[in-house]
């Protein structure tokens, strides 16, 4: 007993062992990466005009950090991220809802929406800014028209998989359609939607930066493309760097938010 | 008195390729209080009959009558319990137990009470709070049931209720629902392609062809009232109950 117990004890004490290892693991990678990076720069392997180099990219977001600008460019980007995602979550919803409500409707709009899915929207970039002007509205009507197709088919394709036999229960007993969409359909499809949340806020960033291209005059993506006209390419590698950082953070948002409802439901 | 009472009905499906006749001409009644079960090889329409009865599919010719009124659509009249129990996940016992009550509205004080009550006398109300995941197999068909009971209908339509059960919560199953319903004193239509079940339930059974299902005999089935499902299955006559039906399925085969 006594030994089955240290058996146990030992698994445990392995198993945490592993985890701490691969997380160091993985921080001496980022340290080895960034050290390769700077000491490259320094002995002249990569030339750091061109290609930058962490210590400038510190110095440099110090220099903006003091002066406010980039806290100005990184909210601007996260702003419209989020108000875009936030669009694309609501409306992919209620589209994919209506679609199934209205199987007809569905099935009449299915090739548009096929076709809207796989046109490459930054062609629809230069048509937006000459509609809607060189503004933050382009941006996040940009950024909604990446993810929003998409979400929309991913949703409605889960929704006619919902179990017939559960909807059949509801007709049993004496519900409406509409019930089945507010006590079936919608409660079991939560998975569902949290999951596609997760690729549309990725889908948003990059609508937003592709916007930002095109129309701005502020975010990172504007940082990025006039750092690169005007060759301030600490610009433009620090934008780069804390973009890698947004994308993670408002991915480990949704990350949380699912966490907390299967919480929830346990 | 007559609960069910099915008229000479013929049913259809459609498909682009063809029409094909699925129920012929099926009649037969259903007293109060009795429990009958349709049997017959699969695809012989016996939950299309259900559908037709508890009002989810229309019958091309023929009537059917509730305690001597048509049907005509979905009657809260009908209980019916599917092959699965389909409790929500995202729901507690309590408040799947009270799903039909919540979509007709009727989730009143009262109602609340006799609500409890049944959680009470069938063993449940211990996990009310708690999620049908954390219920054995058994449990959760009697959630499913009292689901159903809470609505009081008048006639309860099973199909093949136990077949997703391994075989032993299966047997004790059905002992749990032939007693409850017996309790209440309700009226049972079962659907089964498993014969033992059948006999060891019902008061009358009535054997299906196959396709297209009409009806080829119906048996009365007596036993000692005071037998459960599970005691019924061990009674002496059993067995050549068993023989009748077998033959009756087996010389259509031929």
């Amino acid at each position: 007993m006594k030994n089955e117990l240290n058996n146990h004890q030992n698994y445990i004490k392995q198993y945490h062992f592993k985890k701490r290892l691969i997380r160091v693991e993985q921080i001496f990678l980022l340290f080895f990466l960034l050290g390769m990076w700077e000491f490259s720069s320094r002995v002249g392997w990569l030339n750091a005009f061109i290609f930058s180099s962490p210590s400038r990219i510190i110095s440099c977001a110090f220099h903006m950090a003091v002066d406010g600008t980039l806290f100005t460019h990184i909210g601007t980007t996260i702003l419209e991220t989020i108000l875009s995602f936030l669009i694309v979550t609501v409306i992919g919803i209620l589209a994919a809802v209506i679609l199934w409500m209205f199987r007809s409707l569905s099935e009449v709009l299915e090739p548009y929406l096929v076709m809207l899915n796989s046109l490459p929207k930054s062609a629809l970039a230069p048509v937006l800014i000459v509609w809607l002007g060189n503004n933050m509205k382009t941006i996040i009507v940009a950024a909604v028209s990446v993810a929003i197709f998409g979400s929309i088919i991913t949703l409605y394709a889960s929704f006619r998989e919902v179990d017939q036999d559960k909807l059949k229960l509801i007709r049993i007993l004496g519900g409406t359609r509409l019930q089945a969409m507010t006590k079936v359909l919608l409660p079991g499809s939560i998975p569902v939607i949290i999951s596609n949340m997760k690729v549309n806020i990725g889908l948003c960033l990059v609508g937003v930066i592709i916007g930002e291209f095109l129309a701005s005059k502020q975010g990172l993506g504007y940082l990025i493309i006039y750092g690169s006209q005007v060759f301030k390419m600490d610009w433009v590698m620090m934008s780069i760097v804390i973009l890698c950082i947004v994308a993670m953070c408002l991915y480990q948002f949704v990350n949380l938010l699912e966490k907390s409802y299967i919480k929830r439901i346990r | 008195m007559n609960c069910l009472e099915i008229k000479n009905i013929n049913y259809s499906y459609q498909t682009l390729e063809a029409e094909t006749l699925a129920l012929q001409n099926i009649s037969f009644t259903v007293q109060e209080g009795e429990f009958v079960s349709i049997v017959g090889p699969s695809g012989c329409g016996k939950s299309t009959l259900l559908n037709l009865i508890c009002g989810l599919a229309k019958a091309d010719t023929g009537e059917i009558l509730l305690n001597g009124t048509k049907l005509t659509q979905t009657s809260a009249h009908i209980g019916y319990m599917l092959q699965k129990d389909h409790l929500f996940e995202w729901r507690t016992v309590y408040s799947n137990v009270t799903l039909g009550l919540e979509l007709k509205h009727h989730l009143n004080e009262n109602e609340k009470e006799k609500v409890q009550k049944m959680l009470d006398t069938y063993g449940l109300s211990a996990f009310s709070d708690s999620r049908p995941s954390q219920l054995s197999g058994g449990m959760r068909q009697r959630a499913a049931l009292i689901r159903t009971l809470v609505m009081e209908p008048d006639l309860l339509l099973l199909d093949e209720p136990f077949s997703a059960l391994d075989y032993q919560t299966r047997l004790e199953v059905c002992d749990d629902v032939h007693k409850i319903l017996k309790e209440q004193k309700k009226t049972a239509l079962l659907v089964t392609h498993d014969l033992s079940e059948a006999i060891s339930m019902s008061d009358k059974i009535i054997v299906l062809s196959k396709r297209p299902g009409h009806i080829k005999s119906v048996l009365e089935i007596h036993f000692d009232n005071s037998l459960s499902p599970l005691q019924r299955r061990n009674a002496q006559e059993f067995p050549s109950y068993f023989n009748i039906i077998w033959k009756e399925l087996m010389d259509y085969e031929k």
